[in-house]
């Protein structure tokens, strides 16, 4: 293997240390909310820093890369994906440690609702997270187009959610700090399907070649 | 004007895959970005060349559009510097080579054309540069001389408003009676190009122009290819793959004497269609 090839493969390396310590980021603090797991969401605030170094590693490194290999072709679109997969799983990881504050404060208190609604669209989400990074690692254009597929379900249900908790705060005016926290869990579930959806379009432009953003006809 | 401008007329030997399915910056309305199918200054149909009993050539057939900067890549005895200098005949000087197939230059075939008007109309400019033993004035004389095109009063701007097109009049206009070797190799390349265009020829040709040169004499020649375009139709053989990115409407991949694939610049550096292209400017090639 070529000494590029194997900077390329380091590259892609690095992205999946990331991806994991973001995937790991979002499920904990989905269960710091639906299990009341303190420790989870303490868990989240200290790997934080973690993401956030990787983050600077990837850049630096997929800059050199550019500045020194002029990559051209699938290397250059795997270095600008590379870039723009690295911003997305970030902010996952920032969004994760949100809702990891949000579940500290619903701790103590007893839940107005239950937590399916969130139990379903964390499930959905999380596994719109794995499928788009498992895409990205086998270049897989159909399995890419499948996290574009869920996006929509995810809108539904952050929807539909935000409905009910609005009406628990019109019923009881005492139910408003948690129905907000609440709404702000489901708000960060739906930024971070959105990112997977961002890096699912990478991993399309990666493989394929193709620009799918804002061209709903050209994702089917 | 070109007589032929037909606007649906692409390179016959693409593939189908290079113009189908074409990503979407390819698909908007833009003045700016090349389109296969603009106007053709030369086209070439089924050429085949012979060096004796070597095929060099497999048919090639491929469009240079008119005022656009166009680039062969490919690996070293791909046919590239063969194609360029059957452009304007240049091949002919071999005495044991064969050309067939067409090549129009206007819609005019080439091969039926006064070679000596052909090479007024397709200049060419070599991988090293050659100057004559003459004077820097009279390099860039000599050819309208020869021609008649310029009066006896005019040379002396018709030389100025040649050497300020190759970018060098400000660095010779002091010594245009010194020997033109006394030039830097960047300049003696400039020198040779404004020797070019001084019979004004419709087309220039320029094999590997700058792999003689320091990266800064590259970039003087590259600068000079971006401003003759808006005057003249460019067609570059280079090695330098990254050159041919910066400066290239089109590029062209030969390999093993075939046209492999044919597309805008972008396209062929962004997202090829053929893997044998993708292999080659990836440097996964061989």
């Amino acid at each position: 293997m070529r000494h590029f090839e194997q900077e390329l493969e380091e590259l892609k390396g690095k992205l999946l240390e990331m991806s994991a310590q973001v995937e790991s980021a979002v499920q904990r603090s989905v269960s710091a909310v639906t299990q009341k797991d303190r420790s989870a969401a303490e868990q989240v605030f200290r790997d934080e820093a973690r993401i956030n170094e990787l983050q600077i590693e990837i850049d630096e490194f997929a800059i050199n890369l550019l500045a020194t290999q002029n990559p051209v072709a699938a290397d250059l679109r795997l270095v600008v994906a590379a870039l723009k997969i690295n911003t997305d799983l970030e902010r996952m990881g920032d969004l994760s440690v949100h809702i990891a504050q949000r579940a500290l404060s619903l701790l103590t208190e007893p839940v107005i609702k239950p937590m399916v609604d969130i139990r379903h669209m964390s499930a959905l989400v999380e596994s719109m997270v794995r499928k788009s990074m498992d895409a990205f690692v086998s270049n897989d254009a159909d399995m890419a187009r499948s996290v574009l597929a869920s996006d929509d379900a995810v809108d539904s249900l952050r929807t539909a959610s935000y409905h009910e908790l609005v009406s628990f705060m019109e019923k009881e005016p005492r139910n408003i700090p948690q129905a907000l926290d609440l709404i702000g869990i489901t708000r960060s579930l739906e930024r971070i399907a959105d990112h997977s959806t961002n890096i699912a379009e990478g991993v399309l432009f990666l493989v394929k070649g193709i620009d799918v953003r804002h061209h709903a006809e050209a994702r089917q | 004007m070109s007589p032929m401008q037909a606007p649906s007329s692409r390179p016959t030997s693409l593939p189908e895959a290079a113009t189908s399915g074409q990503p979407f910056h390819m698909q908007m309305a833009d003045t700016k970005t090349p389109t296969l199918g603009e106007a053709s200054k030369l086209s070439a149909t089924d050429l085949v060349f012979h060096y004796g009993s070597f095929k060099a050539l497999h048919g090639i057939s491929l469009q240079v559009f008119e005022k656009r900067v166009t680039a062969f890549i490919g690996p070293s005895g791909c046919g590239k510097s063969t194609f360029l200098r059957t452009l304007n005949r240049m091949n002919e000087t071999i005495r044991t080579s064969r050309v067939e197939g067409e090549i129009l230059l206007d819609g005019e075939d080439i091969f039926k054309l006064e070679v000596s008007a052909l090479r007024r109309r397709v200049g060419m400019v070599f991988q090293r540069p050659n100057p004559f033993p003459k004077s820097i004035f009279d390099n860039i004389a000599y050819g309208p001389r020869i021609n008649g095109s310029v009066s006896r009063s005019g040379m002396k701007d018709h030389v100025e408003q040649s050497l300020r097109r190759a970018a060098l009049w400000d660095e010779v206009k002091d010594k245009l009676h010194e020997s033109a070797y006394g030039l830097s190799g960047g300049q003696q390349q400039r020198l040779c190009i404004a020797r070019a265009l001084a019979v004004d020829p419709e087309v220039l040709l320029l094999d590997e122009p700058c792999s003689a040169l320091d990266p800064i004499a590259t970039a003087k020649i590259e600068d000079l290819i971006f401003q003759l375009k808006d005057s003249c139709t460019i067609v570059i053989v280079t090695h330098n793959m990254q050159q041919a990115a910066r400066v290239a409407d089109y590029t062209g991949f030969f390999l093993m004497g075939k046209l492999i694939e044919f597309d805008n610049t972008t396209v062929i550096f962004k997202n090829p269609s053929r893997k044998e292209t993708e292999d080659y400017i990836t440097g996964r090639f061989g």
